[in-house]
């Protein structure tokens, strides 16, 4: 294992000096790097660091020699013994439609915080193995975010529950296997005593609820027991954006944005960019869309933010603010956008100055302006973006945004909903509680304890994937079944309703929520199919709903669906009332924000969302304390240091994390981590930032104290692997000078393409990449649908830290700028380039990586004998070794039989001592051109379609054939923006970049 | 200090060195010979089946088509197993109570599919696929000889990648009319050549490979098949 040397706490001042000097690296990736030390020499001189080949664990080690021995001794026999036969097994009965072989693809919807998302879920033989979007569905236009890539191993987790358990509401957490038939007993007991007492004592929890048909039943069961409440509570909820909202119109309404006609964008603290947002694919498209530079014209993306997100990467000007400082920031942007009434309190000379060029460009732009506020923040900036909005004129048709109906049913707000449940648990009020979904033990405000009060309520029931900790305090816990397993419908965040059908049956007899409230209802023979098909026969005519239903279930949606849009007027900023008195800005503020790759903690036993390096940090399998550069430097702190944090007389520990950018004076933390009771692989991650979170601020405040402790925890961070330092591979112009020099990125090159060798011709198909990094948001969808569609294993911390990373498709992270504190962020997404002299291919002694008459560069895993050569020879540093049989061994709860009916049957897993590498999708090529050729034709520009380039929600990856004139690859890369990454090495990589462009305000350029 | 050898053992060890190299030169080649022989290849070795089900009968004396039970040899990857319900909807009627079928009927009783052994198995890396084969016109009978005269199945062809290679190099001997595809006695007749304005057996594979147009020199590339 390298020495983890890790930044000095001296050695930032030097960092600071370094980078302002003139000699200091234009881009740059971390700390680590600008400081030289030994860590990153590690990882930067070896791309796969010193003993990354050796087992360093003792155990292992022996473990491993045993195995060497007991393969070794195998091979011996396998070479001479007829191998153990395959079994084939056909079905009883062949379902319809079924071809063995193919694919087949089915449409239905995943819900995320009570919105839908329409995707497409490919079967294989009746098991789903990969999602991709739904093109029809408005909000995925074909698009996917990671989230619901992920979706298939959510299914098949080894760790879902998978019995109803009973056990006693005061002891720990110890439980007894029962059936459902025990529960159906209990409860039919239970309601059979609250039907006389109209349901006093009964309450029910779930999480937001958007679907229609739930919340007609849940409706049915408020009929049946009138005196029974429903309470809602998401741990990272839109509370202040609906509190806002009734601030400003006096109803809570939900906006949809139209980038599409937005030229100035203001964003505080929205990171509308982000996997989570609602409409997020919908917007990103469109905000993409209006970044090609070509016509000349662009739109300019403002955001105010504390934590670094991919919304502030991505915009034209960033400023980092502390939370207390947004209100009068916000106003200070209105006064100038012209907003009657405000009257903004003191800002620094920066803030001032960026306020003032903001707000007058936005009035410049008038009903083309838009502002974004952020669902962290208080409802009152809420009512100020509102107002800027009415004043701007972009409120309404003509506008950048339209306000609907709430999608939620029945709007509340939901800390205050969980604060009066536990007031009535407490007081005794509650005898039945249905825990319909949700984590609450876990992420309850920690000051309203919530587990004390659970334990007062005699009959607890809770439905969850995984026995969690909210289960450990029930009485009863019954599996719940996944949506790829259950039927429902659900709401998108225009309104657009689709219904989510099952892919496969229960894996583990779970049930869903409508199937709970069905029996509460005491309708035992009413599944939630049954609920559903009622519930949508009743919104029509009952005569064609057979032939509704069966088009809703084909297109992924119910047409006409969508929300219409509502007529609103804001209330002035005087009619709003008071602003919110000013905090005191000394000392530190605490920021809670939603994990970017585990949410709120509901992925966290998930490997591909937990493997997956999060933006800007890129860390993997942790959180961490996030602090800004100069924070860091004042307090001398550095990476991997575990400091004390005190917030309002609570403690927790957590390992520090510098973030180059983030505001001075906040300390970020990310939620879902530090699970006490989770699955295999969940355990052990992170800190629980939960058990400093409370209700009166839940998105954090003034007053946190920071102590430094001596003791360091290792954090694992992809920012430093794989590097190709000094190089210019980032290229990037302001849209001033694009128009004077389209062809900027070729500005400083100088090479020639000759060769020695004679040209190849590549007289049939000719494949190639283009990556627009004006359109990359660095969202990681890429990687994990790379992940997902090419068997690439998930190996763990340790791994992950001797350099070992095995996703095909990375997006690196360089920040730009000679203030390690403010610097611009730029993503590159990198993998196989498909070389068409490729370096790789020239030192394989066994030719197991070669190219095809298509310029596929392929790995042939069969040929591999791991001697790495190839991997040291790739200036790219795109190729990942097994170094162990990952499948299997790197994780115990990796190897259990569910997962293999995750795998990709067109994709080979490899095993251990086998190089891997980007594909270019070639199963996906193959596929199409099987197809092709059955039908006596050629693949047709479209027809492949790359993992990667479905899930891009921006459409920045683009594949096709170079063959093809007209493709839009093609196209595409005849744009003067295209540039080869180290095309000075004459490798000729098939894939391409496109160089960015933005579009800064020349009021705000320093001289 | 005394001799430890006897003078003797000269001739001996000299001797050793001849034949250990002899052993050492024909290991390569035995092991070759090991590996190609129906031992490792299981080349015309019967396997054990649930049921000794006969495609001599069926096929060649019922005069069943392949794709009655292998439905989608013509359209996939997979040629297709037959459900128990294709066994059953003849043997509801006829060989009702015969004792060999007895597992046919126990699969439906149970619905619990009936277990082959694989007789044609390719390594996990290798993509074969069916369809593209029937396609172009590649007979059945090409890669799994004369099944209509097999009681029992067997593997008639190695199916090792040097067999497979050989056709991809040179696939002219190995095409025929695609309507004679699943025909298993087939021989290119003067209608054929006709057909298809070859003027002998050998010039209606070159017609037959232009025709359908097969790349051959793209056939041996890697990612053809594995993936």
């Amino acid at each position: 294992m390298s020495k983890s040397r890790e930044t000095n706490p001296d050695e930032l001042s030097e960092i600071r000096a370094r980078l302002a000097s003139a000699s200091g690296p234009e881009y740059w990736r971390s700390l680590e790097e600008l400081a030289g030390t030994e860590t990153f020499q590690h990882y930067l001189h070896r791309e796969f660091p010193e003993n990354a080949t050796e087992m360093t664990d003792p155990e292992t080690r022996r473990h491993f020699l045993k195995l060497m021995g007991a393969s070794l001794a195998l091979a011996g026999v396998s070479g001479c013994a007829i191998r153990t036969p395959e079994k084939i097994a056909p079905w009883v009965k062949s379902p319809e439609q079924v071809v063995p072989g193919r694919p087949q693809f089915f449409a239905t919807a995943m819900t995320f915080a009570g919105l839908a998302t329409g995707i497409l879920v490919e079967s294989h033989s009746g098991r789903p193995t990969k999602v991709e979007g739904n093109p029809d569905h408005p909000a995925s236009l074909g698009s996917t975010d990671i989230f619901a890539q992920a979706a298939p191993l959510c299914l098949y987790d080894p760790d879902r529950s998978q019995v109803v358990l009973q056990g006693d509401a005061n002891n720990d957490g110890t439980f007894a296997d029962f059936t459902f038939d025990d529960f159906l007993a209990a409860l039919t007991n239970k309601m059979n005593d609250l039907r006389p007492k109209k349901g006093a004592g009964l309450r029910i929890l779930t999480e937001t609820v958007g679907s229609p048909s739930l919340a007609g039943q849940i409706k049915e069961v408020l009929a049946a027991y009138p005196e029974a409440k429903w309470h809602r509570y998401e741990a990272v909820g839109k509370d202040s954006a609906k509190a806002g909202s009734k601030l400003a119109f006096g109803e809570i309404v939900d906006p949809i944005y139209h980038f599409e006609k937005a030229d100035v964008i203001l964003s505080l603290d929205a990171d509308f960019l982000a996997c989570g947002s609602p409409g997020r694919t919908a917007d990103e498209r469109a905000y993409a869309a209006k970044r090609t530079p070509v016509k000349g014209e662009m739109n300019r993306l403002y955001s105010v933010e504390t934590a670094h997100t991919n919304t502030g990467a991505a915009a034209d000007h960033r400023l980092a603010i502390k939370p207390s400082e947004f209100v009068d920031l916000a106003l200070a942007v209105a006064k100038e956008a012209g907003v009657e009434g405000a009257t903004p309190g003191k800002l620094t000379e920066v803030q001032a100055k960026w306020a003032a060029a903001v707000g007058k460009d936005l009035k410049k732009a008038g009903k083309k302006g838009l502002v974004l506020v952020g669902d962290c923040q208080p409802a009152y900036v809420h009512a100020v973006g509102i107002a800027i909005n009415q004043a701007l004129g972009s409120i309404g048709p003509e506008g950048t945004v339209h306000y609907i109906e709430p999608i939620e049913a029945d709007p509340v707000d939901h800390l205050a909903s969980l604060t009066e449940l536990v007031k009535d648990m407490e007081a005794g009020k509650v005898n039945t509680l249905l825990i319909l979904g949700g984590n609450p033990v876990y992420t309850a405000p920690v000051d309203l304890k919530f587990t004390a009060a659970l334990r007062k309520v005699p009959l607890s029931i809770r439905l969850g994937q995984h026995v969690d900790e909210t289960s450990e305090h029930c009485v009863w816990h019954i599996p719940e079944a996944h949506f790829l397993e259950s039927w429902g419908d659900a709401r998108a965040f225009d309104g657009t309703a689709s219904i989510v059908q099952p892919l496969i049956a229960p894996l583990y007899n779970g049930k869903s929520t409508h199937e709970i409230l069905s029996i509460l209802l005491g309708q035992f023979e009413r599944p939630a199919l049954k609920v559903v098909q009622e519930y949508w026969k009743a919104q029509g005519t009952a005569a064609d709903f057979e032939a509704r239903w069966r088009k809703a279930l084909h297109d992924g949606k119910i047409a006409d669906t969508s929300a219409k849009p509502k007529a609103v007027t804001a209330k002035g900023l005087a009619a709003i009332g008071p602003r919110p008195p000013a905090t005191p800005s000394t000392g530190l503020e605490v920021v809670f924000r939603p994990d970017p790759t585990l949410w709120d903690g509901r992925f966290n036993n998930v490997g591909w969302l937990q493997e997956l390096p999060k933006p800007i940090t890129k860390l993997v399998w942790d959180n961490a304390a996030l602090v800004s550069f100069d924070l860091a430097e004042k307090l001398k702190l550095a990476n991997n240091q575990i400091v004390e944090l005190k917030y309002k007389g609570r403690t927790i520990q957590a390992p520090v994390f510098i973030v180059p950018g983030q505001a001075d004076d906040t300390v970020v933390l990310h939620l879902g981590y530090g699970r006490t009771k989770t699955g295999r692989v969940g355990t052990g991650t992170g800190f629980n930032a939960y058990a400093l979170r409370t209700s009166d601020a839940p998105a954090g405040g003034p007053g946190l104290e920071l102590t430094k402790t001596e003791a360091t925890y290792p954090l694992a961070s992809t920012q430093m692997h794989r590097y190709v330092e000094g190089r210019d591979l980032i290229r990037v112009a302001t849209l001033e000078h694009y128009l004077e020099r389209p062809d900027f990125v070729h500005e400083n090159e100088e090479h020639s393409e000759q060769s020695i060798k004679p040209e190849y011709e590549y007289n049939s198909y000719k494949w190639g990449m283009a990556i627009d990094l004006n359109s990359c948001t660095g969202c990681n969808a890429c990687t994990i649908a790379c992940q997902a569609e090419n068997n690439i294993p998930v190996i763990g911390k340790d791994q992950i830290m001797a350099g070992r990373n095995m996703q095909w498709m990375e997006v690196d992270t360089y920040f730009h700028g000679k203030d390690p504190n403010d610097p611009e962020v730029y993503f590159q997404p990198r993998t196989c380039m498909h070389c068409e002299d490729a370096p790789c291919e020239l030192v394989c002694p066994v030719a197991a990586t070669v190219h095809d008459a298509e310029g596929l560069n392929v790995m042939v895993y069969n040929r591999c004998v791991g001697t790495r050569y190839c991997g040291n020879n790739c200036p790219y540093k795109v190729r990942h070794f097994n170094f162990l049989n990952y499948f299997d061994e790197a994780h115990p709860a990796l190897n259990e039989p569910t997962l293999k009916l995750l795998n990709n049957p067109d994709v080979t897993i490899r095993s251990r001592g086998v190089m891997e590498k980007c594909s270019y999708c070639v199963q996906r090529i193959s596929g199409a051109r099987i197809n092709a050729k059955e039908s006596g034709g050629r693949i047709q520009d479209g027809d492949v379609v790359t993992a990667c380039q479905s899930a891009c929600p921006a459409q920045a990856i683009h594949f096709g054939d170079l063959n093809d004139p007209n493709s839009r690859v093609s196209k595409i890369k005849k744009e003067p923006r295209d540039y080869a990454m180290l095309g000075e090495l004459n490798t000729r990589p098939r894939t391409t970049y496109l160089g960015k462009v933005r579009n800064p305000n020349p009021e705000l350029i320093e001289a | 200090m005394a001799q430890v050898f006897h003078r003797s053992m000269n001739t001996v060890s000299r001797l050793s060195i001849v034949v250990a190299g002899m052993i050492g030169g024909a290991v390569p080649p035995l092991a070759y010979f090991v590996n190609q022989s129906p031992n490792e290849t299981l080349v015309k070795v019967v396997r054990e089946q649930p049921i000794p089900f006969s495609h001599e009968h069926h096929a060649r004396g019922l005069g069943i088509d392949c794709r009655y039970c292998h439905t989608s040899v013509e359209v996939s990857a997979s040629a297709g197993m037959p459900p128990t319900y294709t066994c059953m909807s003849c043997h509801s009627q006829i060989w009702k109570n015969a004792p060999m079928l007895e597992p046919v009927r126990a699969s439906l009783r149970e619905q619990k599919p009936i277990e082959w052994t694989r007789v044609h198995q390719v390594p996990d890396f290798v993509y074969f696929n069916h369809g593209i084969h029937v396609q172009k016109g590649v007979g059945c009978s090409e890669c799994h000889g004369r099944v209509d005269r097999m009681p029992l199945a067997w593997k008639e062809k190695p199916l090792t990648m040097e067999w497979c290679l050989e056709c991809h190099r040179n696939p002219e001997p190995h095409l025929r009319p695609k309507e004679a595809v699943f025909v298993m006695d087939w021989a290119a007749s003067e209608t054929d050549l006709k057909a298809h304005g070859a003027t002998d057996v050998a010039d209606l594979g070159t017609k037959l490979r232009e025709e359908y147009k097969i790349e051959v020199g793209r056939l041996d590339n890697c990612s053809i098949c594995h993936r």
